[in-house]
């Protein structure tokens, strides 16, 4: 879609760019070579500028088994969390877009939870999961041992899983709702004279018309959960026990600015990027073709 | 809906309701945990009536995490950057949209680059980047032989240098520089008549003239949209700011709340931590309260 009306001069035109091309060649694209340049390159621990190491850096990270432990925990990770949001936002977004007496309300809190920052909304649940204080103290009241973030890696997996789920499914919502709510009143009246019932046409005409939207959102999560976690892990469990909640980015900053390791954070950094851009690539590619067939 | 269905929609409100508590139970579990004294709140179980020591909590939060300043800090960051990235990305838009030039799409595709990878994954070398602000133009210089040059002319040893580590302009640029915001303005700068533009033009309106007193007034909601995502976005950053904020003069109200964990040995004071949690959750709960309709609206838009 292009204007047939425009303004003649260009070099104004240039003008009116200059201010963010600046902004995201100093912020964005140097900081993105910079961290190539230090992914292949090694610097030298006395000064005197880096050596050039080729791929080396690449290799030491994946021959390291703390890494791989890491992408699998940031794959469990991003797979139960993601699962867990979307399935409840799902079935919330379908429910309140039935409209019946007071979906007003849950439109209005639902949303609620996205507002929250990370950090904050880890505090409350590092309460709310405490092993001897706030809910789990019950359970471990009754079988001791049960519950314990601190000890056990698969416990503070857990924790750090329900405190992401729940800012997201506020997130997922928002999307769910405004889909179900694009779709025609007509084409469900139409199935009800039919004589379909409420659930047969959930899953033969609502449900494939927001497919678009599930793809979408599970992009969107997946790689939120690569990022937006960062400030969870740190306050909940920060990468503990025992490395079982180290997830990628978490990882790169304790590397990074911790080990003060730049040229391993970097290419950690840099596989990151990739696997986000693969994501993003096959979501675009996904909408260039939903908009065909619309 | 259409027909009626009793047991269906009993079992809609049950688990709406479920899902309701669900996401309200969190805020209204931290607000009780808030007014409790040190004792009540290690309980177990925990009552879940109010105690009375809310304000005492509150106040004891405000002054152990210095959380003043510290909000003062996280509203000047916030609306930095929503103001930032409202008037940055409407001029680029404006560029791309209202002109023909060579290396439009050049430009184009250069600021939907920075939509793919965000400050999370690229923070070394940003880190490294704000540090000196001014290294990328001394390395450039240095490499085009243009700082010789200019040794050898005037005598003078060119060395760039400008700090932006726990500065306002270091916290809020990086997170501007990217290309959200441009988007929505260029999605919505397409469906301006062209016809406004031609009769704008016929009037003997320039460029500045007719983006200034025609467009903007046009793209309130936008910029009421994108300010409202932008600014929740912002206050809610963490590990940003948790690098270059390495004074305390500088710190934001979110980063803060780490020094409210109780320590492993210490007094288990969860009351004080869940006040102070209350206090930084509040001001993003209640702009999305306000502005519902922009945010959802912005949300939307922005991630089309």
């Amino acid at each position: 879609m292009e204007k047939r009306v425009t303004f003649g001069r260009w070099t104004i035109g240039i003008l009116f760019a200059v201010p963010q091309l600046i902004l995201i060649f100093t912020f964005f694209y140097w900081p993105a070579g910079q961290a190539v340049y230090w992914s292949l390159t090694l610097q030298q621990p006395w000064g005197g500028g880096n050596i050039w190491v080729g791929l080396d850096n690449f290799r030491s990270i994946l021959a390291n088994a703390d890494y791989w432990n890491s992408i699998t925990a940031s794959m469990i990770f991003a797979g139960i969390s993601t699962g867990l949001a979307m399935v409840i936002a799902l079935v919330l977004a379908a429910l309140t877009d039935r409209q019946l007496a007071g979906s007003w309300l849950y439109r209005v809190v639902l949303i609620w939870p996205y507002g929250i920052a990370a950090p904050a909304l880890a505090l409350a649940f590092r309460f709310i999961l405490a092993p001897e204080a706030g809910f789990m103290a019950v359970v471990n009241k009754v079988w001791p041992g049960f519950w314990d973030p601190g000890l056990d890696g698969a416990d503070a997996m857990a924790s750090i899983i329900i405190a992401f789920s729940w800012k997201y499914v506020g997130y997922n919502f928002i999307f769910f709702l405004a889909a179900f709510q694009a779709i025609p009143r007509s084409l469900i009246e139409a199935a009800a004279m039919d004589g379909s019932g409420v659930i047969r046409r959930f899953w033969d005409i609502q449900f494939p018309l927001i497919t678009p939207t599930i793809f979408f959102l599970l992009v969107i999560n997946i790689t939120e959960s690569f990022q937006d976690s960062f400030g969870i892990v740190d306050i909940m469990t920060a990468g503990g026990p025992a490395n079982a909640t180290n997830l990628m980015v978490y990882k790169i900053y304790s590397d990074g600015f911790k080990g003060l390791d730049y040229s391993g954070a970097a290419a950690q950094s840099i596989i990151l990027m990739l696997l986000i851009i693969a994501l993003t690539i096959v979501q675009f590619r996904f909408i260039e073709r939903r908009v065909h067939y619309r | 809906m259409v027909e009626r269905t009793p047991i269906l929609n009993f079992f809609t409100h049950l688990i709406l309701f479920a899902g309701f508590v669900f996401c309200v139970a969190p805020f209204v579990i931290v607000a009780i945990a808030a007014s409790h004294n040190l004792k009540d709140v290690n309980d177990v179980p925990m009552s879940l009536l109010p105690g009375s020591d809310f304000w005492v909590n509150i106040k004891t939060a405000w002054t152990t995490a210095d959380l003043g300043p510290k909000l003062f800090n996280s509203f000047v960051m916030a609306f930095g950057v929503a103001a930032g990235k409202v008037i940055v990305s409407a001029l680029t838009a404006f560029s791309i949209v209202y002109f023909r030039y060579p290396g439009r799409m050049l430009i184009f595709w250069l600021i939907f680059v920075t939509l793919m990878l965000p400050l999370e994954v690229r923070i070394v070398p940003t880190y490294a980047v704000v540090a000196n602000v001014l290294d990328p133009y001394q390395t450039i210089m240095d490499l085009t032989g243009l700082s010789w040059l200019i040794e050898k002319i005037s005598g003078v040893q060119v060395q760039l240098s400008l700090g932006l580590l726990n500065s306002y302009s270091g916290l809020i640029l990086p997170l501007v520089a990217t290309a959200t915001g441009t988007f929505l303005y260029r999605q919505f700068f397409l469906t301006v008549p062209d016809e406004l533009t031609e009769a704008a033009r016929m009037d003997g309106a320039g460029a500045l003239r007719f983006f200034v007193d025609i467009l903007l007034p046009l793209s309130r909601n936008n910029m009421a949209a994108l300010g409202t995502i932008m600014f929740l976005w912002a206050w809610n950053q963490y590990l940003w700011p948790l690098l270059i904020t390495t004074d305390q003069s500088h710190a934001m109200a979110v980063t803060e709340l780490k020094q409210l964990i109780p320590n492993v040995g210490g007094a288990p004071e969860w009351h004080i931590a869940m006040a102070g949690t209350l206090i930084v959750m509040l001001p993003p709960l209640i702009v999305v309260v306000l502005m519902q309709r922009w945010f959802v609206r912005g949300l939307i838009a922005t991630e089309k």
